[in-house]
């Protein structure tokens, strides 16, 4: 080795020798992603490519169905079309995500994120932790924590009926406002975390140059920060868009998707008759709906990445 | 090309070396399964499956004496308990998760009458035929508890651990500040009514009867609630008719039922429709309000006293002599007089055990005079072998014994097919519909009635 001090530099090429074949260097530099491709392979795409066969199955949890499931072509998707429960569950998905996750995390946590930039150690700090111990909690506490905060003796009202109101039913009332909510508080962190990051890598002379130009704050922001964050933003719309479409856990123990259904995304829809009927072809059907609709957000977003980096 | 080969080559390495890793994780379990059929002389394992929860642990009692007892009489047995902490719906997806690979599925486990007919239907469960043609005791149980474990094949598939029946249960307190007559039997839904209007009117404050709605209290719903209703309307068919095999739509006794739910709702005889909907209300009911004489009654099981005897979840020594109970009356009277629903558990074998013998004397050993008797008085059971039900220690364990077994002789049970929970669901929904308002119980029942037709074909329902 100390023969060969330059090769220790290069951790891709291989130990054979100073000037290796180009399809070894390949070979070398694709062997250590073998072990995570496989591992993708069993437990990502088996199940998703097992649950798109299965969707188009009668397969089921108990019954003659469980023995021996039959191909039935389409016709979950035909029923699934049928069900009046299936367009409601599809928009409430849709308000769940662009509520909670678009509007509701990105834009509190990249104010958070620029305020912060100007606040005083202390309180920076305090607000930092309380907004991370959200996202610090395992899911199942923190829905307890919510169902606690919302549920009609709860928190909440508890605190409103000092100030001489009484506060609503908020999970039977109001189911939709209480898990976006909720979904708003657990998920801020980890958007406020990523625009800190951006932040920081924007370079202080280029506001600096702005501001003796005469640019306002907004202006600043508007024309200097957020174009220079661009990516942050999209990889950040990406990730809370995914999370927030399979959120389950937080949503069964606050509402179990009720009441009558009001508050059912698709991932609840698809558990309560997997799991709860006992039809597991039409829930794997409602599942790889899900995909196509995440399929399409994700879509969305790499395409605005790929714009911008064609403008860059 | 020539690129592509090394990375195929080295995906092909790769695999290999994880499916070794993966075969030499399973080698134990091969070795423990190889070793299995050979019984008398190797150490075998039997799983041993069954649910239990804050309220209910009388299971784990019986299944832990049992393996003690199992153990020491098969030295190279070991019984391994595996205890589901769920409700029953989540229980019941659980094992039937379980049951669908060989790998997974317990020997022996605690099963749902409900779901026998689906699970045979399924080939989870083991045909006992030829085991309960040499098990003395089998000549004890009733029709009903065998009837219980039948296939359509005519086949024994489970063994009733007891069964269970559905009445009136009421706060004495409270229906002696009101003036009413004790004891009381309502002999009409009216007759519910006009006591429950009686309570309101003498004391405020007091939820004066209450009756399970929504989907939150799931298979409670309809069991401790709608079916008492629906299945003392018309003909008393209720949800199925089981001669024609067809489900029963657009019955005015359905709207009947729907009424009578909004109408405990909406005149605020009942809990309010929010605390309706939570899956905790029982426990409110039966564990603050009933205690605290602050309920006039409710539908409830026969193992209610479990949960107020010293040791249950709401301890209430004053129950014995603060409750009474009466049976759900028809609509209007008709015969037979009462109405209630029956369920209950079994205990099965999985049919593709490894030690079937074993199994089923594990299961004799759980079932035998002595463990039925302790198990039926422990979850306030309705004891299915006719010894046990003739124990003094049995008919004394709660002063509601005589009570609720009497109520067998009006009792329904469930159409047992594996549509029926999807069933259930939708009569949950329509009752859910009517007390938050949503729809009038004509609009509800017409719901129901699309949705059993979209779930079992409109040529299995007939029209009543």
């Amino acid at each position: 080795m100390t023969a060969q001090p330059l090769v220790k530099h290069d951790a891709a090429l291989p130990t054979g020798g100073p000037h290796p074949h180009r399809t070894a260097g390949r070979l070398g530099r694709a062997l250590p992603l073998v072990p995570s491709v496989l591992l993708l392979a069993t437990f990502l795409l088996g199940p998703v490519i097992w649950s798109f066969y299965g969707s188009f199955t009668n397969s089921a949890l108990s019954g003659p169905n469980a023995k021996n499931p039959q191909f039935i072509g389409l016709k979950n998707y035909v029923d699934l079309m049928n069900d009046p429960v299936f367009p409601l569950s599809l928009i409430v998905t849709l308000v769940f995500v662009i509520v909670s996750a678009i509007i509701g995390q990105n834009v509190l946590g990249m104010s958070i994120a620029l305020l912060m930039q100007r606040a005083n150690h202390v309180v920076g700090s305090i607000v930092g932790t309380l907004v991370v111990a959200a996202w610090v909690l395992p899911e199942i506490v923190a829905a307890f924590i919510a169902y606690a905060y919302f549920s009609n003796d709860g928190t909440l009202n508890q605190l409103l009926a000092l100030i001489g109101v009484t506060g609503p039913n908020w999970l039977f009332s109001f189911p939709m406002v209480a898990i976006i909510l909720a979904n708003v508080w657990r998920g801020t962190a980890f958007s406020m975390l990523v625009y800190q990051a951006a932040l920081q890598d924007v370079p202080t002379e280029i506001t600096e140059a702005a501001m003796v130009d005469g640019a306002g704050g907004v202006q600043r922001l508007i024309y200097i920060t957020l174009p220079m964050i661009k990516t942050s933003i999209s990889t950040n719309l990406m990730l809370i868009t995914l999370q927030t479409l399979s959120v389950f856990t937080l949503i069964w123990v606050m509402t179990k998707g009720g009441p009558a259904s009001a508050s059912s995304t698709l991932p609840v829809l698809a558990y309560h008759e997997a799991f709860q009927f006992g039809d597991i072809g039409y829930g794997t059907a409602i599942a790889t709906i899900m995909l196509v609709v995440g399929a399409i957000f994700a879509t969305i977003y790499v395409l605005l990445l790929r714009s911008e980096d064609q403008v860059k | 090309m020539s690129r592509r080969i090394p990375i195929i080559a080295s995906i092909a390495v790769g695999s290999m070396v994880l499916l070794a890793g993966c075969s030499s994780g399973s080698s134990p379990n091969d070795n423990g399964s190889s070793s299995a059929p050979s019984e008398q002389a190797g150490p075998a394992t039997l799983k041993v499956q069954y649910l239990q929860s804050d309220t209910f642990t009388a299971m784990n009692t019986l299944m832990t004496s049992v393996k003690t007892e199992f153990e020491s009489t098969h030295k190279n047995v070991t019984v391994e308990l595996q205890p589901v902490t769920a409700t029953d719906t989540d229980y019941d997806t659980k094992l039937s998760l379980s049951l669908r690979s060989a790998s997974t599925a317990p020997d022996v486990f605690y099963e749902d009458t409900f779901q026998v007919k689906s699970d045979i239907e399924a080939g989870y469960l083991l045909n006992l035929d030829t085991y309960l043609k040499t098990w003395p005791d089998w000549s004890q149980f009733n029709e009903g508890a065998k009837a219980a474990g039948q296939g359509d094949d005519g086949s024994i598939y489970a063994i009733s651990l007891g069964t269970d029946t559905r009445v009136i249960w009421y706060s004495i307190p409270v229906m002696k500040k009101a003036n009413i007559t004790l004891p009381w039997q309502p002999k009409t839904w009216q007759d519910i009514l006009d006591t429950a209007a009686k309570i309101k009117a003498a004391e405020p404050g007091v939820v004066p009867f209450t009756m399970y709605a929504g989907t939150g209290t799931g298979e409670g719903t309809v069991m401790q609630s709608f079916y008492e209703l629906l299945y003392g309307t018309g003909n008393g068919l209720g949800l199925y008719d089981a001669s024609a095999k067809k489900w029963i739509v657009g019955s005015q006794g359905f709207i009947d039922s729907l009424t009578f739910l909004e109408t405990l709702y909406k005149d605020g005889y009942a809990v309010t429709p929010a605390e309706a909907l939570d899956p905790n209300v029982w426990k409110t009911v039966l564990g603050t309000l009933m205690p605290e004489a602050k309920a006039g009654g409710t539908v409830e099981g026969s193992y209610t006293p479990s949960f107020w005897e010293k040791g249950g979840p709401f301890p209430w020594p004053a129950y014995t002599t603060d409750v009474g109970t009466a049976l759900f009356p028809t609509q209007n009277g008709e015969a037979p007089g009462g109405v209630s629903m029956s369920g209950g558990w079994t205990l099965a074998a999985s049919a593709t055990t490894k030690n079937p013998d074993l199994a089923f004397e594990f299961m004799s050993l759980a079932l035998n005079h002595d463990n039925a008797l302790s198990y039926a008085i422990a979850a306030s059971q309705i004891a299915v072998r006719t010894d046990v039900a003739a124990e003094p220690t049995y008919l004394a364990a709660n002063p509601f014994q005589k009570a609720v077994t009497d109520a067998v002789s009006v009792t329904h049970y469930r159409p047992a097919t594996s549509d029926y929970p999807k069933i259930s669901s939708a009569a949950q929904t329509a009752t859910e519909s009517v007390i938050t308002g949503k729809q009038t119980p004509q609009e509800a029942a017409a719901a129901y009635d699309t949705a059993v037709e979209g779930i079992v074909g409109a040529d299995m329902v007939t029209k009543q």
